[in-house]
């Protein structure tokens, strides 16, 4: 047993997040939010160019022959970054529409009976989606719609992989919360010498490194009890260490110019893709009796 | 990212299961909580077979991970835990490895080993107990012994224990974290009373020591005079890292009895207690995760826990609260009943958000030595 990463690994990560930092670092996440519904297309290709949607495909068929936990990896920076798009859709559809692979057609997909992301700007929508109506989207950067007869049926792959991206944000809001609380002075002294900062800021830290220890270990064994664990796991993570940080940040936390915001409200939207949390609990309560039934 | 074992593994493991079950029936009852000379004995009993049987060494001898497979198995097998040989084989003896001379390794660490001397710890004062570095017990050197007078608490096991490992101010002038010895007393030594103390679960765990001029030889010190600070710290790294691997297994099958015993009781066909029981499960599936997580690191860099151990500590005992008061609210009104299973083990659970250094504490620790905030106040 060697449950850490291996140097490929490592490597795999810190190349995601250095392209990343190149085609989106914070002025591009800002003119995002001041053109919502538009999708770069040029970033998407970048992506595809860089095998990010074709990361488990086959070298066969053109792809990078990666599993699951390289693609947990890279999806964990996406969500770090905060990198707006249908991600998970277009990387599922590779190999299997045509385009989704090399990122020049972008995928959107209804599934899990949640509102629906990037219908109308996708080229390509998987699943039904007769019906649906546009919301006023709580995210600035993921437009969404209700569709009427979603089914509540679920990829667990999708579930992981939102996982990742809810560790992503939780490993970027503890950094942004452990930024400020360093540098931040109030009555004399910065904000993270008080012990009621350092709490929030402990706490977001230990959701994370639990957050990721049940995300690493559902990739590699892609149980789908597992990967139900990790969900619940990486969404408290994601979403409580957003709000803790909104905390930290004080007054600021609460404007639009805070970069938080944006991490908070796009782990909610991502709380309701691929399953909602009662349902990881159901499957996980269920499995507790499992062998006596 | 590797979660499958050697084949050395595997096999460690399948000679332990069997061992386990040709050995775990002819063990004798298990003593009741307030028989201590019986607790020491039984637990003695159980080092001793494990020594005889070439696992005694376990704890200290074997990689991270044999000693996870250990710690699993045992577990799932039912078979006692380290129990009075706690500090023994899981502070003091790896303390003494790590720091000792040759003679004090030879004189101490076998006997520990084949189940023959129990140890207790002596570290908390009443005036400093998370504030460890604030300790007032004093020695002084006359000729070739320590004299110590002072007191400490929360001692568990200090009834029945041959050795304490005990820290000592040698320097009363130094700044605080530096004028600290460790030492290892004989418990009778002249100079020392006992005095239990009875814990909100009704039980006597631990005790009052009360230190009245007692000698300990020079001979006794571990590490250097005035460097005990630093020694300790190599002692709570191994507490605060590996130390609650077979807690974690068993907290999740007290998980699947409590979820059957839902569903016996009928509490299972309210959604929000399932769901709670869902949750835990969740919890305790990352927490194991966690564990292997930070015993593979603990392999890559040598086997000194590093402060991961903070983080899972801090997780696992509220989650381990959380557990047995999901248990309370199974049993309902039953959870009142002294004699109901898991009524005691709720109330033991308190404590773990308080002992080997306060959720605060970890908190700081996580802050400070983790994400770099500067030291609080």
């Amino acid at each position: 047993m060697r449950f850490q990463l291996t140097e490929d690994q490592r490597a795999l990560r810190a190349a995601t997040r250095q392209l990343l930092a190149r085609h989106f670092n914070g002025e591009a996440l800002r003119a995002a939010v001041e053109a919502p519904a538009t999708l770069d297309r040029a970033l998407w290709r970048e992506l595809g160019a860089a095998g990010f949607f074709a990361l488990r495909l086959p070298e066969a068929e053109g792809g990078v022959g990666l599993g699951l936990p390289e693609a947990v990896l890279a999806f964990e920076e996406a969500g770090r970054a905060l990198l707006p798009g249908p991600l998970v859709a277009t990387h599922l559809a590779a190999g299997e529409v045509p385009g989704a692979a090399d990122g020049s057609v972008v995928v959107a997909a209804v599934d899990g009976g949640g509102p629906a992301e990037w219908l109308t700007q996708a080229d390509v929508v998987r699943g039904d989606a007769s019906g649906a109506v546009p919301l006023r989207s709580v995210d600035p950067l993921t437009p969404l719609h209700r569709v009427p007869g979603a089914q509540g049926a679920t990829d667990p792959v999708a579930a992981l992989l939102t996982a990742a991206e809810q560790l992503g944000t939780a490993v970027r809001v503890c950094e942004l919360a452990a930024q400020h609380a360093r540098t931040r002075e109030q009555f004399g002294r910065p904000i993270g010498a008080f012990q009621a900062v350092q709490q929030l800021c402990a706490r977001t830290l230990v959701r994370v490194e639990v957050a990721r220890a049940a995300v690493y270990a559902a990739a590699v064994t892609a149980d789908p009890v597992d990967i139900a664990a990790a969900r619940l796991l990486a969404d408290e993570a994601a979403v409580r260490g957003a709000r803790d940080c909104l905390q930290v940040h004080g007054g600021m936390g609460f404007t639009w110019e805070a970069e938080v915001h944006l991490h908070l409200k796009r782990a909610w939207v991502r709380t309701h893709r691929a399953g909602e949390n009662t349902e990881s609990e159901e499957m996980l309560a269920c499995d507790l009796v499992a062998g006596e039934a | 990212m590797d979660l499958t074992y050697t084949p050395e593994e595997e096999e460690f493991r399948a000679r332990l299961r069997e061992w386990l079950r040709g050995v775990l029936p002819s063990l004798p009852p298990k003593p009741s909580p307030d028989d201590w000379p019986g607790r020491r004995a039984y637990d003695l009993g159980w080092q001793r077979m494990l020594y005889d049987a070439g696992y005694g060494e376990v704890h200290w001898g074997a990689s991270p991970t044999v000693r996870l497979i250990f710690l699993e198995e045992t577990e799932r097998a039912g078979a006692p835990y380290v129990g009075a040989n706690f500090v023994g084989l899981l502070h003091a003896g790896p303390t003494i490895a790590a720091e000792g001379t040759q003679a004090q390794r030879v004189r101490w660490l076998a006997p520990i080993l084949r189940g023959e001397q129990v140890w207790c710890q002596g570290f908390s004062e009443p005036d400093a107990g998370s504030d460890l570095a604030a300790l007032r017990t004093r020695a002084w050197r006359d000729g070739d012994d320590y004299v110590v007078s002072g007191s400490k608490i929360w001692t568990s096991h200090a009834e029945v224990a041959d050795w304490c490992e005990l820290l000592v101010r040698t320097d009363p002038e130094a700044p605080k974290h530096r004028g600290i010895s460790w030492l290892a007393m004989p418990m009778d030594a002249p100079g020392i009373t006992v005095r239990p103390l009875r814990t909100l679960a009704g039980s006597a765990e631990f005790a009052e020591v009360f230190l009245d001029e007692v000698r300990v030889p020079v001979a006794n010190r571990v590490g250097d005079e005035n460097d005990g600070w630093r020694v300790t710290m190599v002692t709570l790294s191994f507490e605060r890292g590996t130390a609650f691997v077979g807690e974690v297994v068993a907290c999740r099958r007290v998980l699947v009895e409590l979820a059957c015993q839902a569903r016996e009781n009928g509490r299972w066909d309210d959604p929000v207690l399932r769901r709670r029981l869902g949750r835990l499960n969740a919890e305790f599936r990352a927490l194991w995760r966690l564990t292997q997580w930070n015993v593979s690191e603990a392999e890559a860099s040598g086997g000194v826990p590093g402060v991961g151990g903070s983080v899972f500590k801090l997780r696992y005992s509220h989650a381990r609260q959380d557990l047995y008061d999901t248990a309370a609210d199974v049993l309902g009104a039953e959870s009142l009943d002294l004699d109901r299973p898991w009524v005691l083990d709720r109330l033991s659970s308190l404590s773990y958000t308080i002992a080997a250094g306060t959720s605060q504490i970890q908190h700081s620790i996580v802050a400070e030595r983790i994400l770099g905030l500067p030291r609080g106040r």
